[in-house]
């Protein structure tokens, strides 16, 4: 339990993005056409984000087959297995740049690529959004790969 | 719980079952009064593990002791120019303090605002017995009166103060407590109305309640302030936390204890 404790610490403590600019994304009908880099994500650094604490640190929410290798997988998301088959990228793109603008503004999921109408955002953190761009497109590579 | 479904509710009603799952515990509950946002009100004792609990419920091992004790002893030690103890003033603390826990913050006339417990000791500690006052969170001596003060409710149900001034003070912790902050944009409601009883990685959500502050936490390795908790949440939320015992605090404090009507004070608790 001790072990628990300490990587609960953990939790949302993931790192920032870099200083890169951000750019505007806009959501329409609950996509986003084009890739945010230019270019296609690589599903297997997109892993890393998904389970990485400092990271997107999904699994702190999102229970996920694909990462039974994973201990403590969280439960307040919906389960991602098969969620390839739900979603086209667009959507799942959407989903992760700003999920309030496709589920509505009640939704607990973070936005990870938004920086505007946040409220006392730490200072470490102002001006960034959790993941980059580049992350962005990882993880939505990964998610690809989650059929069933 | 309540939880709302956006467009996607019928892809999402899956696994949401599987969420829920964890409800099926058997959890004591207080009820709620009438238009109470919650519809159980639960101690965050019930969301920790039988080994947690085991801690709690065994004063000896209850690592909180220690501060209590030291509470204890400093209650009728002297202290500042006056030469006065709170002893001096409020007698055998198990009469005088009792109550205190389950009803502050209350409203000061002279002061024109809400006041902990916290800040009562202060201020008797600056006023009555013109000694140093202690700091907020972390000072063993502050965190060691606090639990020996709320411990003398232990057990009694957390009424309300209802009268207007309070009323007032609650509106605005109820502000702070629904109002999305930090660069993951959450809110309190977020986590502990909305999904309490589901994990969030390693951690099962409680209700957030407050009925056991000060508390033993295993993560901190050490006894915090329920001011120091709140900043812990908004710091996990990447929020720049409001300051302990400032304005915002203190009526989130008041408006948490609407929250937890009727729930028994616990101090010292012990939680992971
Ligand atoms: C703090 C909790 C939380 C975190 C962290 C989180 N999500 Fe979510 N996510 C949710 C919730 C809750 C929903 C359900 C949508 C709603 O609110 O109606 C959701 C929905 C989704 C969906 C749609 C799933 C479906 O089957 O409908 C996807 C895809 C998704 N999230 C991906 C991610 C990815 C990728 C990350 C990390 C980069 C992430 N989430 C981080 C809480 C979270
Ligand atoms: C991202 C999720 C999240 C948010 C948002 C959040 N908390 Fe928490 N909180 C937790 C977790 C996890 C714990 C530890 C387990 C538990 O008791 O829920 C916790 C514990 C607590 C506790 C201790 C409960 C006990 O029984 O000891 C209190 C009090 C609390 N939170 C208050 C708040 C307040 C007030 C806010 C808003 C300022 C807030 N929380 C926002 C996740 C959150």
């Amino acid at each position: 339990m001790r072990f628990a404790a300490l990587v609960l610490s953990g939790v949302f403590m993931a790192s920032v993005a870099s200083a890169e600019e951000i750019k505007k994304v806009e959501i329409v009908d609950g996509a986003v056409q084009a890739s945010l880099t230019g270019k296609p994500g690589d599903a297997v650094a997109g892993a890393k984000v998904f389970k990485g604490r400092r990271a997107g640190n999904c699994l702190a929410c999102h229970g996920n087959k694909d990462m039974s290798g994973e201990q403590f997988h969280g439960e307040t998301g919906p389960i991602m297995d098969g969620v390839a088959d739900r979603y086209s990228t667009e959507q799942l793109r959407a989903i992760v740049v700003n999920s309030k603008k496709v589920f509505g503004d009640h939704t607990l999921m973070p936005a990870f690529y938004e920086v505007d109408r946040l409220s006392r955002v730490a200072k470490k953190f102002e001006g960034k959004t959790v993941l980059s761009a580049q992350q962005v497109e990882d993880v939505v590579a990964y998610l690809l790969t989650l059929k069933e | 719980m309540m939880k709302i479904f956006g467009k996607v509710a019928a892809i999402v009603a899956g696994s949401a079952l599987v969420a829920t799952a964890a409800f099926a515990e058997d959890r004591k509950s207080y009820p709620a009064p009438k238009d109470h946002p919650l519809s159980e009100i639960i101690s965050g004792y019930e969301f920790r593990t039988p080994e947690t609990r085991a801690l709690q419920d065994d004063d000896f091992e209850n690592p909180a002791y220690i501060l209590l004790d030291l509470g204890a002893e400093l209650w009728s030690t002297a202290d500042g120019a006056a030469g006065k103890s709170c002893a001096s003033c409020h007698g055998d603390a198990a009469e005088s303090m009792k109550g205190i826990g389950a009803s502050f913050p209350k409203w000061s006339k002279e002061r024109n605002k809400a006041i902990t417990v916290e800040q009562q000791i202060n201020i008797c500690r600056e006023e009555q017995m013109q000694a140093d006052t202690w700091k907020w969170t972390k000072d063993p001596n502050m965190l060691g009166m606090t639990i020996f003060v709320k411990n003398q409710s232990r057990g009694m149900p957390i009424v309300l103060d209802n009268s207007p001034e309070m009323e007032t003070v609650r509106k605005l912790g109820e502000e702070v407590y629904y109002t999305r902050y930090g660069q993951l944009d959450m809110s309190c409601a977020n986590c502990h109305e909305d999904y309490y009883g589901n994990y969030i990685r390693a951690d099962m959500l409680s209700q957030g309640q407050i009925n056991g502050f000060p508390t033993y936490r295993l993560k901190w390795n050490g006894v915090g302030s329920t001011h120091r908790r709140f900043k812990g949440c908004m710091k996990n939320i990447r929020a720049n936390p409001f300051k302990p015992q400032g304005e915002e605090f203190t009526a989130l404090e008041a408006y948490m204890m609407y929250r937890a009507v009727g729930l028994p004070i616990e101090t010292p608790s012990v939680r992971n």
